[in-house]
């Protein structure tokens, strides 16, 4: 047994990277809270919900440097089926006739349903990481695109279900800048826990070497498949509160466009670390909020002046092209928040 | 029977089709690991040449004023222009990345130029109408083919034929495969890169070029996803193809477009809206049973 205070620093140490994170999230909570307008304060409450998103992403893509353009589906299937059972109780059996009796004629209370909507996300992901685990890198990428393009092409077709491509309106919005806030810690913390855990450390080993990792009796098949269904689950939840956030859920809002925004918040960040993952949030969220106030027309001088509807995106994708030349492992290059003189260390530890 | 035979037509019309395009990805990716998602704005541009930007759902011709050789010519240059241009702007400084930091250059090159499109031609398909006199189906043995898949047919036939030629033929192509197979090697045996690299995607915007002008005539409509869906299916096929292999890009690209085809025809009609996430579940059992594709090259095996 070590003395209370050795373990106090030591803990410290340990926790430094996610209070690092945390704590200047739960800032910016507090203070636009206080004294920013409702613009903002919307912001903020979508900043938070693409962390939850974008760390889910990081926990699979950035722990195993495969690409994935598919976890737009396990957001998705979390959104409808949260939908399914919270959504306008009146509508549902004309809109959504298809439905079992169960669903269709009744509300479930907003937290088992949400519970329920993330195990099933999950569970997709187990489901399809199964099989598309066993490819190597970019044919697993490539397939990820297809189980993106099935679950589009079969939601927007499945009219009595999911009312096609039209907006399923009229959810529960409970979704807050403090419940969301919750969310995006709880997140950092599951993610910061499962990569310094064993299983987060052989992924990452396989990332770094796939051959020396097999070598070394990592299972990449195994280690693959751990990281895809957690990654699920945790974009499960970022569906969830998105559905309850916007009130709305289309099927059109889980496809490329949103996929690219997510992987340009993972790829500017840097994918190598959470803090990259977090910080990529920030800056594209910020970029994306300043470019659309642009849009949407301001004046100076009493001139008013606008940039053309599209410019956001052009300057997003132009930003992200910039920063894969010119610091292609992201803002944050794959290290960690760490205190003054820990970083060597952590670096053999966390970062290979 | 004419039936059959009026169903075979369409899948090896599409299939061809979709073999063009995988090749053009295979290509590319051949000489540098790139999966090249602006291949799909490669093909989006190239129709939209075709007309003046514009806010009108029915705007005037731009290309499509000229006389058919100079139409043809005009966007087969206006593409390959676009594609040597990404490859010299974004892929070129990305040369040494890993794939995976490719494929989400390439993603972000084609979010761009999508949004570039959407920018000077407003997101709304617009009509186009090139090419009419193929409207007409032309009999052959008691079995009407219309004229434009008649075209198609034809047309990727000869690119295709030229493509194998030139593959196996020339100097240049014969490099480019040996880039295929091992880029290292044939950089070290004197293959010049730069030009191999510039010469694949030069290729693959004429590919693109050729697929824009027949997608535009079969549907007569502009739309900006509207080179999404077969650069899709051709990267399917060139994953089950096998990474990397040329023959196995082809021959995925008709797998894809026969699948596609036969699922169309013979699936119940409340099925039918579903055929594309039937073609890529098959993709996804393919894989299954064969993870490395059909055709297995020495390129897709890790090297320690």
């Amino acid at each position: 047994m070590k003395s209370d205070t050795m373990s106090f620093a030591t803990i410290g140490r340990f926790w430094f990277p996610v209070l690092a994170l945390v704590i200047p999230l739960a800032i910016i909570v507090v203070v636009t809270g206080q004294f920013g307008g409702l613009s903002i304060q919307r912001t903020v409450i979508e900043m938070l919900i693409s962390i939850v998103i974008v760390v889910g992403l990081y926990v699979f893509v950035g722990n195993s440097g495969i690409i994935s353009f598919g976890h737009a589906t396990f957001m998705a299937i979390a959104a409808y089926a949260s939908a399914w059972q919270t959504c306008c109780e009146m509508l549902k059996p004309i809109t959504m006739s298809g439905l079992p009796p169960f669903l269709r004629d009744q509300s479930i209370p907003l937290l088992p349903s949400a519970v329920v909507s993330v195990l099933l996300a999950g569970g997709a992901a187990f489901l399809t990481g199964l099989v598309i685990m066993r490819l190597t890198g970019l044919a697993a990428s490539i397939s990820t695109l297809a189980v993106l393009f099935i679950l589009n092409v079969v939601y927007s077709n499945w009219d009595s279900v999911t009312m096609g491509s039209a907006s399923i309106v009229g959810l529960p919005t409970y979704v807050t800048a403090w419940l969301a806030l919750g969310c995006a810690v709880f997140a950092i913390v599951i993610a910061y826990l499962y990569q310094v855990s064993a299983f987060g450390l052989a992924i990452r080993a396989t990332r770094e070497d796939e051959v020396a990792a097999a070598a070394s009796g990592i299972s990449l098949y195994w280690s693959r498949l751990i990281a895809f269904t957690l990654s699920g689950f945790m974009v499960g939840l970022g569906g969830v509160l998105q559905a309850h956030y916007l009130g709305t859920v289309s099927i059109n809002s889980f496809f490329l466009s949103f996929t690219f925004l997510a992987l340009a918040m993972l790829i500017v960040g840097g994918m190598g670390s959470l803090a990259g993952a977090v910080v990529g949030v920030v800056v594209i969220t910020a970029m994306v909020d300043i470019f659309r106030r642009l849009e949407g027309g301001i004046s100076i001088g009493g001139e008013q002046w606008s940039l053309p509807a599209g410019t956001q995106e052009l300057i997003i994708a132009a930003f992200m092209l910039l920063i894969l030349v010119f610091r292609k492992d992201g803002i944050m290059a794959g290290r960690e928040m760490t205190l003054p003189g820990q970083e060597q260390r952590e670096k053999g530890l966390i970062n290979g | 029977m004419a039936n059959i035979v009026q169903v075979l037509v369409d899948a090896i019309a599409l299939g061809s089709l979709y073999a063009l395009v995988a090749l053009a990805i295979g290509l590319v990716f051949g000489v540098m690991r790139l999966v090249n998602f602006a291949q799909a704005d490669y093909i989006t541009i190239g129709a939209y040449a075709l007309v003046v930007p514009t806010v009108s759902v029915t705007p005037p011709l731009l290309l499509g004023a000229l006389p058919s050789a100079l139409m043809i010519g005009g966007v087969l240059v206006v593409v390959m222009a676009l594609a040597l241009l990404t490859e010299r702007v974004a892929f070129r400084p990305l040369r040494n990345s890993n794939p995976s930091t490719l494929l989400i250059s390439s993603f972000a090159v084609s979010y761009f130029l999508q949004n570039l499109v959407m920018l000077i031609h407003t997101g709304r398909p617009k009509s186009v109408g090139i090419g009419q006199g193929l409207a007409n189906a032309v009999e052959i043995g008691g079995v009407r083919v219309p004229g434009v898949q008649l075209l198609t047919m034809v047309v990727t036939a000869g690119l295709l034929v030229a493509l194998v030629l030139f593959l196996k033929k020339t100097p240049l192509g014969i490099q480019m495969r040996a880039a295929a197979e091992n880029f290292q090697m044939a950089r070290l045996l004197g293959m010049p890169a730069n030009r191999v690299i510039a010469l694949a995607f030069a290729i693959s915007g004429l590919l693109g070029g050729a697929v824009s002008l027949l997608l535009t005539i079969q549907t007569g409509t502009l739309d900006l996803r509207m080179g999404l869906m077969p650069v899709v299916y051709a990267f399917f096929a060139t994953v089950i193809g096998g990474m990397g292999s040329l023959p196995g890009a082809a021959l995925g690209g008709f797998l894809v477009g026969v699948a596609s085809v036969l699922l169309q025809t013979y699936l119940p009609a409340d099925l039918r809206p579903f055929r594309d996430a039937g073609v890529f579940m098959m993709v996804i059992l393919i894989l299954l049973v064969r993870p490395q594709g059909l055709i297995v090259t020495s390129a897709a095996k890790e090297r320690v």
